[in-house]
């Protein structure tokens, strides 16, 4: 089995060795349809079929690939969530969780449409590097497309209407996956986050509940999404980035001054254990890969692609190690199957 | 590596429901996130120094059926309906939320034309019954098929 390979994460993005990838969210509802607190099955089969149909005829989305999440196994919504097309709730990930009827979501490489989601569709655009602006543009070319065959609910005054009062008015909401390890080791990052928090930007982990940070990825987000403009809002987070940006630069100066050896040692022991370990846990990959992506961008290790380091995060989940091996989420070699699969992965595409 | 929340000093937030709250970053469960949006309408209620809502706590939204109450314990609106129905409060949570209340992105313009209330009831539950309807024929359930072609064409009658 060929591991599906992921070219809209695949290009080197600006700001490439700091900024994972730009992800762009936009929420719509259909006017004359139940939101999701209060439709039922038919309703939500319903919207199904209305953007099913709208897509059919969107150029854009010819070669979309519709995945009816209610009917997937647990593995295969899996790894659509691992591949950031699903939310977890979505795909009926939560412990309790069962997937709800109609819950769908279609594919066209970097981007997305949720369907019955918290909101009736949820236009997505994810794209590598640091590019508010082209994400935006694509998650806006969806939009128009299917806001021309299917009537989105609009009010004169609140704007986009959602299911959530936080939502309403514009309904996007921008993040931005940022790579923050030396505001982490120098303890700086404490103090960059609650000065974005006051400036009306939200931080959260990309894996796991809540604001849960792992592997030194922080998702960066605009609060509020009505009052301002789309440009505005992408404008504020874009210039609060660039900040956070030069926060880690300067961070990273710091260590290299004042720290040179014991830097130089924790990137090349994280090295040493991702091209050698037998056995590895995802949360540990994550871990090494950030040391691994910090030794590159600062010069000390050989220079592995950011692109290679990108699709190793996605690809040592769950869900595609098993995929990959051929085996179920509840196999006890998954961890070893996980450090077979990286070190492939990094011979494949290792700088000579 | 587990980072703590950070509390974000003098900004107050008010959290919905507990995935929202959790999307922008406020680790909370779910009981804590509905509370706020729950006593915020509260205060809301003609009891409140604000001047008095006409009927807003017994209406309900004519389109789903939602009110107010039930709004509050879910932390969701019911259908677009609602944002007109409970314009007034939802106006004052709204700019708590993002410190305005006027849509100021791109506008947006319906294919079909957004009707009045009736209108969109009607259309609402004509979708609703073709809908089912389709489901009938797939399932080759003629009986319950002609019953909801009948009550669509009584619906298409009357205007
Ligand atoms: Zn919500
Ligand atoms: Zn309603």
């Amino acid at each position: 089995m060929t591991l599906e390979r992921m070219p809209w994460l695949e290009e080197v993005g600006p700001e490439a060795d700091l900024v994972v990838s730009t992800r762009i969210r936009l929420a719509r509802n259909v006017a004359d349809r139940p939101f999701w607190g209060r439709n039922t099955a038919v309703d939500r089969e319903g919207i199904c079929r209305l953007v099913e149909t709208a897509a059919a005829e969107v150029p854009e989305l010819a070669g979309a690939t519709w995945h009816r999440l209610d009917g997937l196994p647990r593995l295969t919504r899996l790894w659509l969530h691992e591949r950031q097309v699903t939310s977890r709730e979505l795909a009926g990930l939560d412990p309790s969780g069962r997937v709800r009827s109609g819950a769908a979501v279609l594919v066209a490489g970097g981007r997305a449409i949720m369907v019955n989601e918290e909101d009736h569709l949820r236009i997505q655009a994810l794209v590598p590097g640091f590019a508010t602006t082209a994400a935006y543009g694509q998650a806006e070319r969806l939009d128009g497309e299917l806001g021309h065959r299917i009537s989105f609910a609009f009010h004169p005054e609140f704007g986009y209407l959602s299911a959530c009062p936080t939502n309403v008015g514009t309904g996007l909401r921008a993040s931005v996956l940022i790579h923050l390890p030396a505001l982490v080791l120098t303890r700086e990052i404490g103090k960059v986050l609650q000065g974005l928090a006051q400036v009306g930007l939200t931080h959260r982990g990309l894996w796991g509940e809540g604001s849960e940070v792992r592997g030194n990825l922080f998702q960066l987000s605009n609060q509020t999404t009505l009052g301002k403009s789309e440009a505005e809002l992408l404008d504020h987070l874009g210039r609060l980035v660039t900040e956070v940006i030069g926060h880690e630069r300067r961070a990273r100066d710091v260590l290299r001054r004042d720290a040179t050896v014991l830097v130089e040692d924790r990137v090349w022991r994280a090295w040493g254990l991702l091209r050698h370990a037998r056995v590895l846990a995802f949360e540990e990959t994550l871990n090494l890969l950030s040391g691994v992506r910090l030794g590159v961008g600062m010069g000390v290790l050989p220079p592995v692609p950011m692109t290679t380091l990108n699709r190793l995060l996605v690809a040592a989940q769950d869900a595609h190690v098993a995929r990959e091996a051929e085996t179920g989420l509840d196999d006890e070699a998954l961890p070893a199957h996980r450090a077979r699969l990286v070190q492939r992965l990094l011979d494949e595409e290792e700088p000579r | 590596m587990h980072l703590t929340e950070i509390v974000a000093g003098q900004v107050t937030t008010v959290h919905l429901c507990g995935r929202c709250a959790a999307e922008r970053g406020i680790a909370t469960d779910a009981e804590a996130a509905a509370t706020p949006l729950g006593s915020f309408l509260a205060a809301m209620s003609p009891t409140a120094a604000m001047p008095p809502l006409p009927s807003a706590e017994a209406a309900t939204c004519p389109a789903c059926g939602a009110s107010l109450a039930d709004i509050r314990s879910s932390g969701r609106l019911g259908c677009a309906t609602c944002w007109s129905t409970f314009e007034r409060p939802l106006r004052d949570l709204v700019r708590r939320l993002h410190g305005g209340t006027r849509h100021v992105g791109e506008a947006y313009e319906d294919p079909a034309g957004v009707g009045d209330l009736e209108a969109l009831r009607a259309r609402h539950e004509r979708t609703r019954l073709r809908d089912a309807l389709r489901d009938a024929v797939a399932e080759e359930d003629f009986e319950r098929a002609a019953e909801l072609r009948d009550r669509l064409r009584a619906m298409e009658g009357d205007g």
